[in-house]
Formats: C-alpha cells, sequence, structure tokens
C-alpha cells in the first residue's frame, strides 16, 4: 500500500463516476419506498489532495463518506480507490481495505470504551496480523508524533475531547493508509482545539502527502481544505479549488 | 488478526465486565459441578456393587428348597425340607459344577471371658470358602476330616472377631457357642456388605456335622436351609441350571408334570440386575445434572445476545479500523467459550470437592475418572461454541455503517 504514497498529481486516488445510493424501506402498508440519496457522482481525488465536503444535513455528504470509506456500498456506479473497483469486493475484502488503506476520524471519536490509548492506537495493527508486542511499540511511536505519549495508559474517559481526537489520529494512521477520512472531525471540539486538530490534518497533508477528505459544514473548518466540494440533494453542486485556503494558508 | 489477539481481546472485554461474566459463570459452574458430583457419585455406586458382586463369588446358584402350601395357604419357600447334605455332594458330582456347599443356620449366642456377642451361625462345609470368595485373615478353615468328626472349631467374620475379642489375637482361643466350648481355627477377611445389605462379616462359621448335632439341633436330620452350588465357567451357567434340576427332581421322585420342590436361583443373574439398576441410576442422575448444564448454557446465550446488542458501536468501530468478519465472529465465540470453559474448571474443582464432602460425610463411596473430567470439560466447550455461536453470527453479520450509527 505505501507505493501510493510515490505522489503523483495526476495520480487518481478516488475514481468515483455515476454513483448512486438508494434506500428501500418497507412503509406500514408492505408497500416498498425507495429513497435514493446520491444521483450519478461523479468525483476524482488525487493523491495528496485536502477536500472538503459540505453540505446541509440530508444533502447525502455522509453517505457518500461511508462508500468513500467502504463502510457501505453503492446501488449502482463504480468506485477505484489506488486502481482497485471497491463496489464488487466482498466484505472481508473491504475489512481489509478499511484496514491497510483508510484511516477513519469520527466526530464522536469513536475509541473503543474501557481501553486504554495506547491499546486503542495499536488495535488496527492486531487486525492487520501484527503481534500484541510490536502493535504497542508502534502505537507508543504514533502517540508519541502527537504528543500524547504520557496519556498512552490512560483510557478514553479520562482524556479530554482534544486528546481523544488526537488518538483517533493516531488510530487512523498507525497502517500508513494513503487515505484520512474525517467526518466532522471538530463537531465535538471547541474553537482552540479545533484549530490545534485542522494544523495536525493540514501537517499530515503536506508534511506526509496524505489525502485528506473531510466532511464539514463549518465554513471556517472548511477553509483548511485546498479544494471544496458542496453537495445538495445527492447532486454535486460545487467543485472548485478552495481560494480561501490558498490564500490563507498558502505554503510553499 | 492472530488468534493470540484475539484471546486477548476477548479476555478484556470479559474483565470489562466482572460481575456479569461472573454470574453467568455460575450457571456453567453449577452445572458442571453438579453433573460431576452425579456421575461421581453414580460411578461410586456401580463400583460398589461390582466388588460386592466379586466378593460374592462367580458363577454361582443358590439352591433353596421348595414351598409348601396347605389349605391353599403358601408357605414361602424354605418353609419345608427337602434338601439334604446328599443332595448337595450328588450336585458337586456333575460334569458342569465345580463345587457346592450345603448350609445350614440359625441365631446363636457367643461368649469369650466376660464379653459376649449373638450373631448368625452358618454351618456348611469346607468348600463353602472357596465358593463364597472368601479369604482368610488369619487362622485356617476347618477341613474334610473336622467335617467328619464333626469337630468343635470355628471360623469367625471379621466383626464377630472384633467384637469377641478386640485386639486380642482369637487364634487358638476358645469361645462358647451356646455353653458348648469351640477353638477358633481361622478369622476371615472383612468382606462388607451383601447385595441385599446385610453385613456378612458379622458371622460364625462351623462345620455342618457340628452344627447339626450340638448346636442348632435338627428336626430332620440331614436336612439343609440352602446350599450355594458354583458352575465350572459362566458358559455352563445354562446347562448346569438344567443338571441340577432333573438331578434333585430325580433325587426327589418327583413325578412328571408336577411341580419341583425346591428353587433354583442364578446369583449371577441377580447380580446383573442390580448392575443394570445400578448404570440406570447414574444415568439418571447425569442425564438431571445435565438439565442445569443447559439452563446455563441458555443464560450464556442470553447474556451473549444482550452484550452483542450493548456493543454494537464497538463492533461498528472495530469493523471500521479492519476487523473483518471472521475476527468479529471469533472474538465473541471465544467469550463465550472461555465463560464456559473457566465456569467448567471452577465447576469440576467445586464437583470433586462436594464428592469428596459426600465421600467424607455420607460415607459413599465416590468415584472420579479422568474420563469424567474430560467429558465435563468437552461437555462445556460443546456449549460455549452451541449457545455462543448465533449470538456471534449475529455480531459478525453487522453492516459495519448501521453498527456506528448505533446509538
Amino acid at each position: 500500500m505505501s507505493s501510493i504514497q510515490a505522489t503523483h498529481s495526476a495520480n487518481p486516488l478516488i475514481q468515483i463516476e455515476n454513483l448512486c445510493k438508494s434506500y428501500s424501506l418497507q412503509d406500514a402498508n408492505g408497500k416498498t419506498i425507495t429513497t435514493q440519496v446520491l444521483f450519478n457522482i461523479n468525483l476524482t481525488i488525487n493523491q495528496g489532495e485536502f477536500v472538503a465536503i459540505m453540505g446541509h444535513s440530508g444533502s447525502g455528504k455522509s453517505t457518500l463518506m461511508n462508500i468513500l470509506g467502504c463502510l457501505d456500498t453503492p446501488t449502482s456506479g463504480s468506485y477505484w480507490l489506488s486502481g482497485r473497483n471497491v463496489a464488487a469486493l466482498s466484505s472481508n475484502e473491504l475489512a481489509h481495505v478499511r484496514n491497510q488503506s483508510i484511516g477513519f476520524v469520527f466526530q464522536g471519536f469513536n475509541l473503543l470504551k474501557r481501553m486504554t490509548a495506547l491499546d486503542n492506537v495499536a488495535t488496527p495493527l492486531l487486525y492487520a496480523g501484527v503481534n500484541r508486542a510490536n502493535s504497542r511499540k508502534q502505537a507508543l511511536e504514533f502517540l508519541r508524533r502527537t504528543g500524547l505519549e504520557n496519556f498512552a495508559m490512560h483510557q478514553p474517559n479520562q482524556l479530554s475531547g482534544g486528546q481523544q481526537q488526537r488518538v483517533a489520529i493516531s488510530r487512523a494512521l498507525i497502517n500508513h493508509p494513503p487515505l484520512i477520512l474525517a467526518d466532522e472531525p471538530t463537531g465535538n471540539l471547541d474553537t482552540q482545539t479545533s484549530s490545534e486538530i485542522m494544523l495536525l490534518f493540514e501537517q499530515l497533508n503536506r508534511d506526509q502527502g496524505i489525502t485528506i477528505v473531510l466532511v464539514t459544514h463549518e465554513d471556517d473548518i472548511a477553509a483548511y481544505a485546498k479544494r471544496l466540494i458542496r453537495l445538495k440533494d445527492g447532486h454535486i453542486i460545487v467543485d472548485k479549488n478552495n481560494t480561501v485556503a490558498t490564500t490563507l494558508h498558502e505554503v510553499t | 488478526m492472530n488468534l493470540f489477539a484475539i484471546i486477548g481481546e476477548a479476555l478484556r472485554a470479559l474483565r470489562q465486565n466482572r460481575l456479569r461474566s461472573g454470574l453467568t459463570m455460575l450457571g456453567m459452574i453449577i452445572g458442571v459441578a453438579a453433573v460431576v458430583l452425579m456421575l461421581s457419585i453414580g460411578q461410586g455406586a456401580r463400583t460398589k456393587i461390582n466388588e460386592t458382586i466379586a466378593a460374592m463369588g462367580s458363577n454361582l446358584f443358590i439352591v433353596v428348597p421348595g414351598a409348601t402350601s396347605s389349605g391353599g395357604f403358601s408357605f414361602g419357600s424354605g418353609s419345608i425340607r427337602t434338601l439334604t447334605i446328599n443332595d448337595a455332594y450328588a450336585i458337586a458330582e456333575l460334569s458342569s459344577i465345580s463345587a457346592t456347599a450345603p448350609i445350614t443356620s440359625g441365631t446363636v449366642q457367643l461368649n469369650y471371658a466376660a464379653k459376649n456377642w449373638s450373631t448368625i451361625i452358618t454351618g456348611t462345609t469346607p468348600n463353602y470358602f472357596a465358593v463364597g470368595n472368601w479369604k482368610m485373615e488369619s487362622g485356617t478353615a476347618f477341613t474334610e476330616s473336622d467335617l467328619r468328626s464333626a469337630a468343635r472349631l470355628a471360623v469367625l467374620g471379621s466383626v464377630t472377631a472384633k467384637n469377641l475379642f478386640g485386639d486380642e489375637d482369637p487364634i487358638g482361643k476358645t469361645i462358647r457357642i451356646t455353653n458348648r466350648p469351640f477353638m477358633v481355627a481361622g478369622v476371615l477377611m472383612a468382606k462388607g456388605q451383601s447385595l441385599t445389605g446385610r453385613d456378612q462379616d458379622d458371622a460364625v462359621f462351623i462345620p455342618i456335622t457340628t452344627s447339626e448335632r450340638q448346636v442348632t439341633g435338627n428336626q430332620f436330620p440331614g436336612s439343609i436351609r440352602y446350599m450355594l452350588v458354583q458352575a465350572k465357567s459362566a458358559d455352563d451357567m445354562d446347562i448346569a441350571e438344567i443338571e441340577i434340576t432333573q438331578l434333585l427332581r430325580q433325587r426327589h421322585r418327583i413325578a412328571q408334570g408336577k411341580e419341583n420342590d425346591f428353587t433354583v436361583r442364578n446369583l449371577t443373574a441377580i447380580a446383573d440386575v442390580a448392575t443394570d439398576a445400578a448404570k440406570v441410576m447414574s444415568i439418571v442422575l447425569g442425564a438431571i445434572a445435565s438439565v442445569s448444564l443447559l439452563v446455563g448454557g441458555i443464560g450464556i446465550m442470553n447474556i451473549m445476545l444482550v452484550s452483542v446488542t450493548e456493543r454494537t458501536r464497538e463492533i461498528g468501530i472495530r469493523m471500521a479500523i479492519g476487523a473483518n468478519q471472521r475476527a468479529i465472529l471469533t472474538q465473541f465465540l471465544l467469550e463465550a467459550m472461555m465463560i464456559c470453559i473457566m465456569g467448567g474448571l471452577i465447576g469440576l474443582l467445586l464437583g470433586i470437592g462436594g464428592a469428596w464432602l459426600v465421600s467424607q460425610f455420607a460415607d459413599m463411596l465416590i468415584v472420579i475418572t479422568l474420563g469424567m473430567i474430560g467429558l465435563a470439560f468437552l461437555f462445556s466447550s460443546a456449549i460455549g461454541i452451541f449457545f455462543g455461536f448465533y449470538p456471534a453470527k449475529k455480531a459478525a453479520s453487522l453492516k459495519p455503517v448501521d453498527a456506528l450509527r448505533y446509538e
């Protein structure tokens, strides 16, 4: 998977063609009601991009995020991740893709309760087949990078929101995935902590070339990204370079 | 993901909910303890019966005089004394028979120094000790020549010897049986209870000739109470029964069509019935105990289902960071199995402890075999797999997106 990190701007990490997603529900009379959430989405994200996906609730941004994260499968269309059509993969293969190629950061942190920060960060390595001693050693290194080595033996409920999110980011990074998906990562954080977390993402994108896809509805959070995609009622209505970002956070 | 890591995750999950794991385990502990205890009691009873049967002697018949009836009333077997010592000697000559022992008996008072003891006296021939599988603790039995001379020799059962002599050596001492002096020739090794529960060691044995002439007396000289007949081998039992019956009918001049005035009972068959009864008993005990194990298993399934629902979000997180269905299935299955195996081991120890207590306080023979321990272990793992599978399958088949969204 590390070969993907050889960054080339014209190298698509994510390629989505004519992707549709609809849900079927049965109403009280047993009639099937189909609700379409995403309509013919076409999207290409290259390696090393920092993309913010925005939209109101119900716009389909969470559904798109779940499909990008291989947590859900599209109803039709194709999704190529690192040149592989993941829409056709089995659930076990998808688990492997999530483990190796995608790091998740959630709004509610989603750390495993009653487990130390260290074990939380190490868990993806266990699922990758690394033994416990080795995985803990690597996990400690990742916690050190996010400045949390002194909190390694703390459980999530003994950590502040910002610390928990940094634990979650360490966990997302531990298998060296080319892609980080962050679903409202600052939704539960105060302004100061939010900007710390966003700077961390920015740094990861800049220094390690990790592709970051961020879902948010806050403009100042989206401003950190270099590309802005806006969804409305299941359609992409805006896809542009983030001018605010390039002016405020221009780095060379 | 390697198995050790999953075992670690499963153990951690159990530790996180100690009270619940402990209570769930309790069902297994009680179930396995009950099974082990019941099996060991059942096995103990079977062993005890087998020992008793072995002590009784093998390939035995007991021949008792027949029943009489008068005016329509039956007086029960032995109410007339149609069997004689000579019948016993004649039967001993049959080709299928290895030995016979005629027996008369009564209750007598024994005296030695200041002590006295009331017990059952058996007048018999020296063959009796071989046929009845008796062994000498000390001294010797009486002989054929003692029988002919109607010698005043006595062989004591261990309980009788203890009651009369205490720690003193009885051999060569003179005791009084109904006020006649007898010399103690030997003491028998203890044999314990008979199948009917009588203490076989509370007894005294003298030559049948002496008994008839000098102790119990005899209304019909030469008649006996019953006789033991030993066939040469187990295969000879059927032929022996026919031969004994034919010979006795001939000797008693019983016309064709008339009923026997004696009864031949196959003691081995009676022993088989006792063995079968003990076997049925241990199966019934085991089955009852298994029900509690089953209830424990259902408890585990119940708790695991609750646990899967409660931990849906955790399952979602694990799936998001790369757990595949097999890893989730294995973890939940292992949790159920660990509860079962740990509960099984604790239950096993408790069961063994309980069996020891029963053997100490209830004076019962308790037998615990390695097979039993293996069975309890296998059974509890099997219950873990059986009742843990459905909840684990349910956990593994959750869709990641639904599990993550679960509140």
